[in-house]
């Protein structure tokens, strides 16, 4: 029931914080917060009643009894759907992740939103409630739906509080996952049938559906459903079209969400669905998806670099963080996917606070051009430094998560291809040139003759504690990673055995 | 004909008392307001009759065939009409003319769906048909004084009054070839008929499904119905949307289904064929329109494409199983359209009344924040359409995605995807619009109150997230059908 509760709790949180608007303009983004932390609350005090999480005994994939929890309820037994819902070490990574950064956006969205704040609290709820189910469902059905239904929050979040060209970035976000998840629906439904006429058996269940036997060629075609829809989602190229638009009208906290969890559903999606559904046609298929990942990574450098708005520039570096996931996922060793686990989590907070930084920025500049900025150090020296860090972060310093990620992606990455390692490690290098520069055209350099005259606000207690949380789970991912590894080894490595044996020597 | 018969005819009888009863108060006393609650009370009755028929479920004579499965359909169609008798009483109360005919046409065209759902012979099939289509041009043309009523019906009449010639040729060819005109007997001779006139039977068959065709409005007989629906009066053009073409749809299945049509590959090649194109025609041609009606119009062209692919499914069935899913995928869709096209419809009749100018995109700027009932209800009537999961509409997809894949009907499998994939363009677009924030709306206190039209929208709203999250129960129902 844990699970379902923690869904519930944030749909009716929702709706709560919908209806306190009628008691005042800043109700409900209260609401929202104590929701969120509600959420968190109760997860942390459930946790006790799990297995040690440092001694995670290691889950069969195909058991659902060896996993942390499972929930399995009827629903439409006309079609062998089930509510299923199951915990592993990795989906609790990923829901923790959510609602943390669920609360840092709630809290960026503190002074930023100021229309229809109850509506807008809601949809980010519901939002985050949509992505916990994506994390949790175990049923294919299900999976679906929340994957689809999340979408229509997120839609009305950018559409409605986005910025000047709101429209037709909500649009083409809508769109481009909408589409791709039609394939995913009928990638699921074939594979559904295959296993049908295999072992007589009509189930959406991921338990049964693992060892589907399939013919090559169905499996590269069912496999190529699941996978268009996780890495449009990703999102990788020649897929990331969507990413800059949605990104930069998106108000502040939709784009931490967006950046922050969104995105990870598409990689949870590969990491979970895409490789264990079709270990051979993953592995068959797995030189396209590191060579889409090595371009994804170069390309969305190369394009961050060549950004004026500060918020194109970050979202283009996600497509290029984003790429070391698809690397690590499909070099398919312990190494790797350790790395591209540990990218998600580390990439989650550290894009985040660039993106509230952007906002911070646009609230007190009206502006995101970085033409028009400069020296703002000078200002604002608190939100200075503190962009430093992230940027840092961003592209890679020892001693933070981002390079605990990149550098265990690529010396797994090695063992699987040494070329695409190579060209993967130039990433590091266009990492730091556009994250500097980002840094240098903004707060360094001559100060901006426009804003003499005004007194720019630094950042103050609430942004400086949302910060400061970020910035320590970044020094604690880099410098103490053992725990994040330790909740996701055991998980990988039973992935990892399950798909050897379906792999045909 | 005995009593047995007669309780299962129950609806199509109430219908006509209704009928009668409204001619009697005519010519007693005029006035609108009665004959609306008597409209209103032979439709209830109709709804208890066609639940009291199903204990005599028969076929009576050789004209109609009263079954579990139209029996369904005709209260899903009664009720249809239903709604947009209540939407009715809005728009027409408007205009001082005389108004009691309109109700005892859409009485009239009631009872000619419900005869067409029934059918199970040509004669009664072309008897419905016409009843619904005739009574149906006079709706569409009631208001006086407006021009686009008027050339709407003109265009419906002449292009149906086509079709229908089109129908009866084909009947003549078709019975000159198997010398049977019942739906069963034509079945039966079929075989033989198409080892001595192939041709023959192929054209008389291809006349008939084009005549059919042609009121589903499915490409290449669809040029009429964007100009018609912006035309009609909005009532008229829900009524057209769900009890016209959800009656022909289940009087095409019936007839395609018992004559076995579905044996012969040319036929299935030209359905094909049709499917395709209204799936991508009717997306494309969507995609420009900025009034809401003829958006509707051009999405319900889709609409019967994709309801084809399940059709056509048919003639790739191997199990009795399949054949089950198919039936049931045709009743699931067709439900799920026609409850999602009376959400939508309720909204713009009530939003946009007669005034062709408050169908446009511009007048649902901000709706959320005036009037968030009206606006929920069209966004998930949009989201239905588009076949987002949580409504009706996506279960219905998922019936086709099932049904298509069961059978290996890849191209158009990709033809239903690319068509919804371009349809969440312009469903999007005014979900948009809908939502936008400006100046005026931030001030504007929202009516949110329990009035009529709240009601309705809410009732119909709440059908369809019903059935879109928890299906198992008509899922259930629809398999004993």
């Amino acid at each position: 029931m844990l699970m379902i509760n923690l869904i519930l709790i944030l749909l009716v949180g929702g709706v709560l914080a919908l209806l306190s608007e009628r008691l005042g303009e800043t109700m409900p983004r209260k609401v929202a917060l104590v929701v969120v932390l509600v959420d968190i609350v109760y997860l942390l005090s459930q946790l006790s009643a799990m297995p040690e999480l440092t001694q995670l005994q290691a889950p069969v994939p195909d058991d659902p009894g060896t996993w942390l929890m499972h929930f399995k309820a009827q629903w439409i037994p006309a079609f062998g759907i089930h509510i299923e819902f199951a915990l592993d070490g990795i989906s609790l990574l990923m829901v923790m992740l959510t609602l943390v950064l669920g609360a840092i956006a709630v809290s960026s969205s503190w002074t930023d939103v100021t229309t229809k704040q109850g509506f807008f609290e809601a949809n980010l709820l519901w939002t985050l409630a949509g992505v916990l189910g994506v994390f949790m469902a175990l049923d294919l059905f299900l999976f679906f739906l929340f994957w689809e239904v999340m979408l229509i929050p997120m839609y009305f979040m950018i559409a409605i509080w986005g910025h000047e060209n709101r429209g037709y970035a909500a649009m083409k976000f809508f769109i481009f996952t909408q589409a791709s998840g039609l394939l995913m629906l009928v990638a699921t439904l074939a594979l559904v049938a295959v296993n049908q006429n295999a072992t007589g058996v009509w189930s959406f269940s991921y338990f049964d559906l693992l060892h589907t036997s399939m013919t090559e060629q169905t499996g590269h075609w069912l496999m190529l459903g699941f996978f268009i829809a996780f890495v449009v989602k990703l999102p990788g190229f020649p897929f990331h079209t969507w990413l800059p638009d949605a990104h930069t009208q998106a108000p502040t906290a939709g784009s931490v969400i967006l950046a922050g969890i969104l995105l990870k559903t598409g990689a949870y999606g590969l990491i979970r669905f895409a490789v264990p559904l079709f270990p051979q046609a993953a592995l068959d298929f797995s030189f396209v998806a590191m060579m889409l990942g090595v371009a994804g990574v170069v390309y969305g450098a190369v394009l961050a670099f060549a950004q004026t708005d500060f918020k194109r520039l970050v979202a283009y570096s996600s497509v290029s963080h984003m790429g070391f996931v698809l690397l690590g996922v499909y070099a398919w060793n312990e190494l790797a996917l350790q790395g591209a686990v540990m990218q998600m989590v580390a990439h989650g907070f550290s894009t985040a606070a660039l993106f509230m930084i952007a906002g911070s920025l646009q609230e007190r500049l009206h502006t995101r051009d970085m033409r028009e900025m400069g020296g703002l150090w000078q200002q604002m020296p608190r939100m200075g430094a503190v962009a430093m860090f992230f940027v840092v972060a961003s592209l890679g310093l020892p001693g933070l998560g981002n390079f605990v990620a990149e550098f265990l992606v690529l010396l797994g990455l090695f063992q699987a291809n040494p070329w695409i390692t190579a060209v993967a490690a130039l990433g590091l290098i266009t990492g730091a040139i556009y994250s500097l520069i980002l840094m240098q055209r903004s707060f360094q350099g001559e100060p901006n003759a426009r804003y003499d005259n005004h007194r720019l606000v630094d950042f103050a207690g609430r942004e400086m504690l949302t910060m400061t949380v970020m910035m320590v789970a970044l020094v604690v991912l880099g410098l103490y990673p053992q725990p994040v590894l330790d909740m996701a080894q055991p998980v990988l490595q039973s992935l990892l055995e399950l798909t050897l044996v379906e792999i045909t020597p | 004909m005995n009593s047995s018969q007669m309780m299962a005819l129950m609806p199509i009888l109430m219908l006509s008392l209704t009928a009668m009863v409204l001619m009697i108060q005519a010519s007693i006393k005029r006035d609108q307001n009665i004959a609306w609650w008597i409209t209103a009370a032979g439709f209830l009755l109709t709804i208890w009759g066609a639940g009291y028929a199903r204990d005599f479920a028969q076929s009576v004579t050789i004209l109609l065939e009263v079954d579990d499965w139209g029996l369904f359909f005709s209260t899903l169609i009664v009720f249809a009409s239903l709604v947009c008798l209540i939407l009715s009483r809005e728009t027409f109360s408007q205009e001082a003319e005389r108004k009691e005919e309109y109700y005892l046409l859409l009485v009239l065209s009631v009872l000619g769906a419900v005869v067409l759902i029934q059918s199970s012979h040509m004669a009664s099939l072309l008897l419905g048909m016409e009843l619904m289509g005739v009574a149906l041009y006079a709706m569409i043309a009631f208001p006086e004084k407006g021009e686009l009523p008027l050339e709407a019906a003109i265009k419906y009449l002449v292009l149906s009054a086509c079709a229908s010639a089109m129908l009866l040729f084909g009947f003549a060819l078709v019975y000159a070839a198997t010398g049977d005109l019942t739906y069963a007997g034509i079945g039966a001779a079929a075989d033989l008929a198409y080892g001595r006139e192939p041709l023959v039977l192929m054209a008389g068959s291809a006349m008939i499904l084009a005549g059919l065709g042609f009121k589903l409005s499915v490409v290449p007989f669809h040029m009429w119905t964007p100009d018609v629906y912006q035309g009609a009066p909005t009532p008229v053009t829900g009524f057209l949307a769900t009890v016209s073409k959800g009656a022909v749809f289940v009087a095409l299945s019936r007839f395609y289904l018992e004559a076995e049509l579905y044996q012969y590959d040319t036929l299935i090649a030209a359905l094909s064929v049709v499917a395709v194109a209204s799936m991508l025609a009717g997306n494309w041609l969507a995609l420009r329109q900025n009034n809401i009606k003829r958006l509707l119009a051009y999405s319900s062209i889709a609409h019967f494409g994709y309801l084809l692919v399940a059709l056509i499914a048919m003639s790739i069935v191997q199990s009795i199983a399949q054949a089950q899913l198919v039936a049931d995928a045709v009743t699931f869709y067709l439900t799920a359209y026609i409850l999602t096209s009376l959400v939508a419809f309720a909204v713009v009749a009530q939003l946009s009344g007669e005034d062709d100018s408050k169908s446009m995109i511009d007048s649902f700027d901000g709706l959320f924040w005036r009037h968030p009932v009206q606006a929920m209800g069209l966004t998930v009537a949009l989201l239905s359409f588009a076949g987002i999961p949580l409504t009706a509409g996506f279960i219905g997809k998922f019936y086709l995605i099932n049904v298509a894949i069961q059978s290996q009907l890849w191209t158009l499998l990709i033809a239903l995807i690319l068509g919804s994939a371009i349809g969440i363009y312009y469903y999007l677009r005014f979900i948009f619009a809908m939502s936008k924030t400006s100046a005026t709306t931030v001030k504007t206190q929202p009516e949110t109150n329990l009035s009529a039209q709240n009601v309705l929208t809410t009732v119909l709203l709440i059908l369809v997230l019903v059935l879109g999250s928890w299906p198992q129960p008509f899922v259930e129902f629809a398999g004993r059908l």
